[in-house]
């Protein structure tokens, strides 16, 4: 994959980090903050099956309340738990 | 230089597609009208996601109640100042639209006997004020989400045409006022349209966003308020904003009061539990206009902790940390996650926080969108109609009662459907022409933050203009702050004009879109702050305080001069007023008095 679709793929993820509930726009917003312009293919195509989610159901992850059976979109949960203040 | 524009004709284009689209274009797609709607998010993360209380109706399940004593809450919620015909709609026509949606499919809790659960609610009581009653019709707490999804099936099923990720831009009008339809950009491609329809409906939702603190999700911003007032629509009574004593200083997620019921205490930067000089008796466990009363002179006062002394703490590290991990577990996340506390040792960083807008695009009840004319106050713009929290109706007055949102996006929604759905069969005609200059507003604003150099920075004007609000136009007002709130506000609005982006590019470029929200923003933030400030007396929401509480003006209230709706022009950046509606359809005036609980 060239990097021009790799680009609008994370511009796409990016708008997609809009959710209906203000706490999953912070976590992602947060997320976001640490990541480069581009991101990687892999953690973008996870990022999408996370997205993909139920506002509900996807502060339910990251919340800590419930954890995905998808053991890679849990991975991707953990590094977005990561609190604001270590 | 000018981008292309590309024209499609619809019978009807509804802008947002949270709850009050999606049941307004259930009414028009279900009567064969071409229906275009535009979200700039899929309609499933619309911001109706986050009401969980339910919606108001009249049903009388599990108790007896009337929509006449709903009608009675309402208006003493709003503090006299909805219109009372307007709220006798509402709440005549709740049983039905809620019925309706129990029809489409929405997933309601249910009593034994099948009929619809409802549940008490914040200030909705039977026999005019006596006691509680239960009202409150509601699905687990996904209220919002359930009846978005059930809505949205009903759409699909109607053949409504969805334009995802697409967002509006400006109202077209023509030199006689009526409205045309919208222009838009899709996200995708960065291309631009023109929905040229017969009836253009607004359903974007509230502008939170204005406040530094908000439950708001980042998607509230206006959008519809703020092509409204470019278009020389005056906005109503938009110094009124419903605010929540807790939410987390500096990200707005809210704070429930259970943890005040708990045992929480609020302290300021002196370790005080200050609630005990303001609150006697209740203290910490006041009613929530007390509560952000008392934080906002403490940190008015200099009391307020942290480097800019802007916030106080609630302290709940004195429970046992069982009961905080049993009673109050999502709490602990939230201080973690949006705090970066861990409650159980540190105290929690909060703020009275913006939740709700009560003013907005002003509308009768059928849902069309009325400015003050030659012949009256309330004259119809033709094809222009709105619902939901962007506009007024006005049912919600100068506060809001909870479980109310949704019914008047239901009911409203569906109004505005059925009128434009009238109108379009009553005289069918072909679509008026566009007028010449119909794209320019959008063209030139474009082309403005494409070619703008040495300008602003979209994050750190945004952020000007929400401390800006915080501070000046918050829960509780002071004359001086308002004042001087009105100067900075201006400021900001200059360097909204002359904002600046680094990337050109087209498709889902995020840093455009921020740019344009921020314009929509700056109108809401602009007429928020001027109405607050002539507004001299308090009502429901906006508390000032230097309006006295004494028998003529009981809580400052002052119905001899302000009984009255504020209608903000963007042009000139001037005010009227228009009086408030107090004869209902068909019953008495509910008569003036004190609003106390």
């Amino acid at each position: 994959m060239t990097k021009e679709p790799q680009r609008i793929r994370t511009e796409k993820l990016r708008w997609h980090s809009r959710r209906a509930l203000l706490e999953n726009d912070l976590v992602l917003q947060r997320f976001w903050q640490t990541q480069p312009e581009v991101l990687e293919e892999r953690l973008a195509e996870r990022l999408e099956r996370l997205l993909a989610m139920e506002d509900h159901d996807l502060w339910e992850l990251l919340s800590g309340r419930q954890r995905s059976a998808d053991p890679e979109v849990q991975q991707l949960v953990e590094l977005l738990r990561q609190p604001a203040v270590q | 230089m000018s981008q292309k524009v590309t024209v499609r004709k619809f019978d009807a284009v509804i802008v947002g597609a949270g709850g009050a689209g999606l049941r307004a274009a259930i009414q028009l797609s279900e009567a064969g009208l071409k229906t275009a709607v535009l979200t700039k998010v899929f309609p499933t993360r619309s911001h109706t996601v986050a009401a969980q209380g339910g919606v108001a109706a009249s049903l009388g399940n599990s108790e007896e109640d009337h929509w006449h004593w709903h009608m009675y809450d309402t208006v003493k919620g709003s503090d006299w100042l909805g219109d009372q015909d307007a709220i006798e709609f509402m709440c005549r026509k709740a049983n039905e639209c809620v019925i309706e949606l129990e029809h489409y499919g929405m997933p309601f809790d249910r009593l034994d006997n099948g009929r619809i659960y409802q549940r008490p609610f914040g200030g909705h009581m039977s026999n005019f004020g006596e006691k509680p009653v239960r009202r409150s019709c509601a699905a687990a707490d996904r209220t919002g989400h359930a009846m978005l999804h059930a809505m949205y099936q009903r759409n699909v099923k109607a053949n409504t045409q969805f334009f995802v990720e697409w967002m509006a831009l400006d109202l077209i009008r023509d030199a006689e006022g009526e409205v045309l339809g919208v222009t838009a950009m899709e996200m995708e491609t960065g291309d631009i349209y023109a929905f040229h329809a017969k009836a253009t409906i607004f359903a974007t939702g509230g502008a939170g966003r204005i406040y530094y603190s908000s439950t708001n999700a980042f998607i509230n911003t206006g959008d519809g308020v703020g092509m409204a007032a470019r278009a020389g629509i005056p906005l109503e009574d938009m110094e009124f904003w419903q605010f929540h004593p807790t939410g987390v200083a500096g990200a707005g997620v809210l704070i429930t009061e259970g943890v005040r019921g708990e045992g929480g205490i609020l302290r300021n930067s002196a370790g005080e539990r200050f609630m005990e000089r303001y609150a006697p008796n209740a203290k910490d466990l006041a009613s929530r206009d007390v509560v952000s009363r008392a934080m906002v002179t403490e940190i008015n006062e200099g009391r307020g902790c942290g480097p800019n002394k802007d916030f106080v703490l609630l302290d709940i590290t004195h429970l046992p940390p069982e009961t905080i991990m049993k009673r109050l577990p999502g709490i602990h996340e939230i201080a973690v996650q949006f705090a970066g506390v861990d409650a159980l040792k540190e105290p929690i960083p909060v703020v009275p926080t913006c939740h709700y807008q009560m003013g907005g695009i002003p509308t009768n009840y059928h849902g069309q969108v009325v400015v003050p004319g030659k012949r009256s106050q309330n004259e119809i713009v033709p094809g222009f109609y709105a619902a939901g929290e962007c506009a007024c109706a006005s049912v919600h007055g100068a506060n809001r009662l909870g479980t109310n949102s949704l019914l008047d996006l239901l009911v409203f929604g569906k109004s505005a459907g059925e009128t434009a759905v009238e109108n379009l069969k009553k005289e069918p005609k072909p679509h008026k022409e566009l007028p010449a200059d119909a794209f320019d507003r959008t063209l030139a604003r474009l082309d403005r933050l494409n070619t703008q150099k040495d300008g602003a920075n979209v994050h750190e004007t945004q952020l000007a203009m929400r401390r800006t609000m915080q501070k000046h136009a918050g829960v509780f007002r002071f004359n001086d702050l308002l004042k001087e709130g009105v100067q900075k506000i201006l400021e900001v609005q200059q360097d909204v004009q002359r904002t600046e982006i680094k990337d050109k590019s087209k498709v889902f470029n995020t840093a455009r879109i921020e740019a344009l929200e921020l314009d929509n923003l700056i109108e809401v933030a602009v007429a928020t702050m001027v109405s607050a400030e002539a507004r001299k007396e308090s009502r429901g929401a906006h508390v000032r305080d230097d309006a006295p509480d004494t028998p003529e003006m009981p809580n400052g209230r002052d119905d001899t001069n302000w009984l009255k709706h504020t209608l903000w022009y963007k042009e000139g950046n001037r005010l009227d007023y228009k009086s408030v509606t107090l004869r209902p359809m068909t019953v008495e005036t509910i008569a003036l008095k004190k609003r106390a609980y």
